[in-house]
């Protein structure tokens, strides 16, 4: 079964000329099958946490391990944690001018699973990942993200999500910026990766809002670039209701 | 993307946000305003290289020019010397090709020399190449002109004539190492439909300039698919004029522009006669240190050419730092009589975050760099339509983004 271990992970950023450290020893152990809530105010390293596994040059790992099955996921590229079976699926998807959906897809496709698609199934396969997702298929031959209103960027991050099958997959903050259908029609994108059993899902949100359609099984509330409470769905429940204030004025600033 | 995108039904130019480091984008529309496109130019257009004084780098069309790499084409000091290019012109049947003397009455018709070195090149070619297609005459093969450097210096004036109702495509293939300045006129008669490649895959030390003339007859169809990549300066003047109305002119242009190269277009579409047509698409990809790409749009809408339509865009897609792009979008209107006549001119970077998208996706670099390029110039490509100038593109692309990777 596939694990995902984050040891103690310390992660700095480079801003205004001064480096400034934003994950302060995180422990997390995330497998396959398990959905995880982290759930955080502005601020406290929740995207930093997301885009650190998934390798963003802009951080810099300063202590502590992450290991997918053993293997150490801070030696391995971009691209090679991708493969290895970790996604990213990003709050702000960035544009590709000149590279068409459809090509875009199937270059993905065809790296991660070591061989490129069957063309007939394949087409198959993304046009009705594409129908369940409320996507019109004119959209596959779009450029990458260009253009995408909010909606359709979370969209298309959903269908990589759905046609990639990852071992692990971190959303960050999927659930922002989405109206109430939209918010209904990715998160069962995400249950269909879930039900089938083989993905271990990091939800980072802001909101309580996205945890009624995706059920966690473990709840974290992330504070001060570290998780600072874990606990069941109970636990968002009491943050639905008492916010995060109890754990930004417990000295874990921002 | 920095972008500059104009139309006069705005009333003004607009730009957007500040362009990236290493590149400029500007742009300009002058409504009924003095001719800027004339103005700009140092001296009028003249057949005598005598009517151009030596550029010193400062004039306006010289100034994105490194002079000092023109090896004496712009001052006099470059000779010929018998061995610059062979010139092999492979026709099918109904097809004329000759060579002629200085005097014949074909050369020099679809326009004027518009600066020093076109003007030398006029002034010191010694045979000029007419080739010919006769009135109705439909050609199912292109006509190819291979133009090899044979490492020498060279002055060449080429014409391609279509008579009416004509159709032809024809290829001229730059390759090897000279130093080169040669105009082509391209000469359409009424209803006659041209395309021409010219492709400037020279090797690392070559230098070539030309100015190309179209002159484009009542209800032609004139496309120009310009493909630059080799070379240490390339200049070139792609320019139409009409002769008469219902005419339209496509000006499609790609460039890879690598270390140290340096390559200019300089396009002028002279919206002389009613109701014609012109659209301009130039794309360059840029990678290493002092790769400078220059792209010079010029568009002149005539007082009397109510009914005009046209459109210029120019696209850079930098992909390493260290590289320069200059892209200069000018569209002059002397009336408001005219269908629609707009300018946009963009300047991206290959940038960190398309390449951390891509790789998070499981795509690694080299193959990240090769989806962006190749998207990018697909649209061009396809344009072409000689297949086997397609694919030695596309397989000279792939050669230039393995240079970028290694």
């Amino acid at each position: 079964m596939a694990t995902l271990e984050i040891r103690d992970l310390h992660v700095t950023v480079e801003a205004d000329n001064a480096t400034k450290e934003i994950l302060k020893g995180v422990d997390l152990t995330v497998k396959q099958g398990e959905t995880h809530a982290i759930m955080g105010p502005n601020g406290s390293g929740k995207s930093t946490l997301a885009y650190s596994l998934a390798g963003h040059p802009k951080y810099t790992i300063t202590g502590g391990t992450v290991t997918l099955d053993g293997e150490d996921v801070l030696e391995m590229s971009v691209d090679e944690r991708a493969r290895a079976g970790l996604f990213l699926a990003m709050q702000y998807p960035v544009e590709v001018p000149g590279v068409s959906v459809s090509n875009f897809l199937r270059t993905s496709a065809t790296a991660i699973r070591g061989e490129a698609p069957k063309l007939r199934t394949w087409v198959k396969e993304v046009k009705e990942t594409m129908e369940r997702l409320h996507m019109d298929p004119s959209f596959a031959e779009r450029n990458v993200n260009e253009g995408f209103s909010g909606g359709e960027k979370k969209r298309h991050e959903i269908l990589q999500l759905e046609l990639l099958k990852p071992k692990i997959a971190i959303l960050d903050e999927t659930d922002s910026g989405l109206d109430v259908d939209a918010l209904r029609i990715v998160s069962e994108g995400v249950n269909r990766v879930r039900e089938s059993g083989e993905v271990g899902t990091m939800l980072i949100t802001h909101y309580t809002r996205i945890l009624r359609y995706i059920k966690p099984d473990h709840v974290h509330v992330f504070a001060g670039g570290r998780i600072v409470e874990s606990g069941g769905p109970e636990l968002a429940d009491k943050l639905e209701n008492e916010g995060y204030e109890a754990y930004v004025k417990g000295g874990a600033s921002a | 993307m920095a972008e500059a995108q104009n139309s006069p039904t705005l009333g003004s130019a607009r730009a957007g946000g500040p362009p990236p480091v290493g590149s400029t984008t500007t742009g300009s529309i002058a409504v009924a305003a003095e001719s800027t496109v004339a103005t700009r130019m140092s001296a009028p257009p003249s057949f005598d290289v005598t009517d151009f004084p030596v550029p010193h780098g400062r004039e306006e069309e010289w100034r994105f020019t490194p002079l000092e790499r023109l090896r004496g084409l712009h001052d006099g000091t470059a000779v010929a010397n018998g061995d610059g290019v062979k010139v092999t012109v492979e026709a099918p049947e109904g097809v004329t090709v000759e060579t002629v003397g200085r005097d014949d009455a074909r050369l020099g018709k679809a326009g004027a020399p518009v600066d020093r070195v076109a003007a030398q090149a006029y002034s010191a070619f010694e045979k000029a190449s007419v080739v010919t297609v006769p009135k109705e005459t439909v050609l199912t093969e292109p006509i190819r002109i291979a133009v090899q450097g044979q490492g020498g210096t060279a002055y060449g004036h080429q014409v391609i004539e279509l008579g009416a109702f004509a159709e032809a495509v024809v290829v001229i293939d730059h390759t090897g190492d000279a130093v080169l300045a040669a105009n082509v006129d391209y000469l359409l008669g009424d209803g006659a439909k041209l395309t021409v490649v010219s492709v400037q895959d020279w090797d690392d030390k070559a230098v070539h300039a030309a100015q190309h003339n179209a002159l484009v007859g009542r209800d032609a169809s004139f496309k120009s698919v310009v493909v630059t990549f080799g070379g240490d300066v390339v200049r070139l003047h792609p320019r139409v004029t009409y002769a008469g109305t219902g005419a339209e002119a496509e000006l499609f242009g790609l460039y890879f522009t690598d270390k140290g190269q340096h390559q200019e277009h300089r396009l002028f579409v002279d919206h002389n006669t009613p109701h014609c047509k012109s659209n301009v698409v130039y794309k360059g990809a840029l990678q290493g240190d002092d790769a400078h790409a220059v792209w010079i749009g010029d568009v002149l809408i005539e007082a009397k050419a109510e009914g005009t339509d046209t459109y210029e865009m120019n696209r850079n897609l930098v992909l390493t730092d260290g590289a320069r792009v200059d892209s200069v979008p000018n569209l002059e209107i002397e009336t408001g009589e005219i269908v629609g006549a707009g300018h946009a001119s963009a300047t991206g970077r290959f940038d960190d975050e398309q390449l951390f998208y891509l790789m998070a996706r499981g795509i690694p670099e080299h193959e990240a760099r090769r989806l962006v390029v190749r998207g990018f110039f697909a649209e061009l490509v396809q344009q072409i339509g000689v297949a086997d100038i397609e694919e030695r593109l596309i397989a000279k692309i792939e050669e230039e983004l393995e240079a970028s990777v290694a």
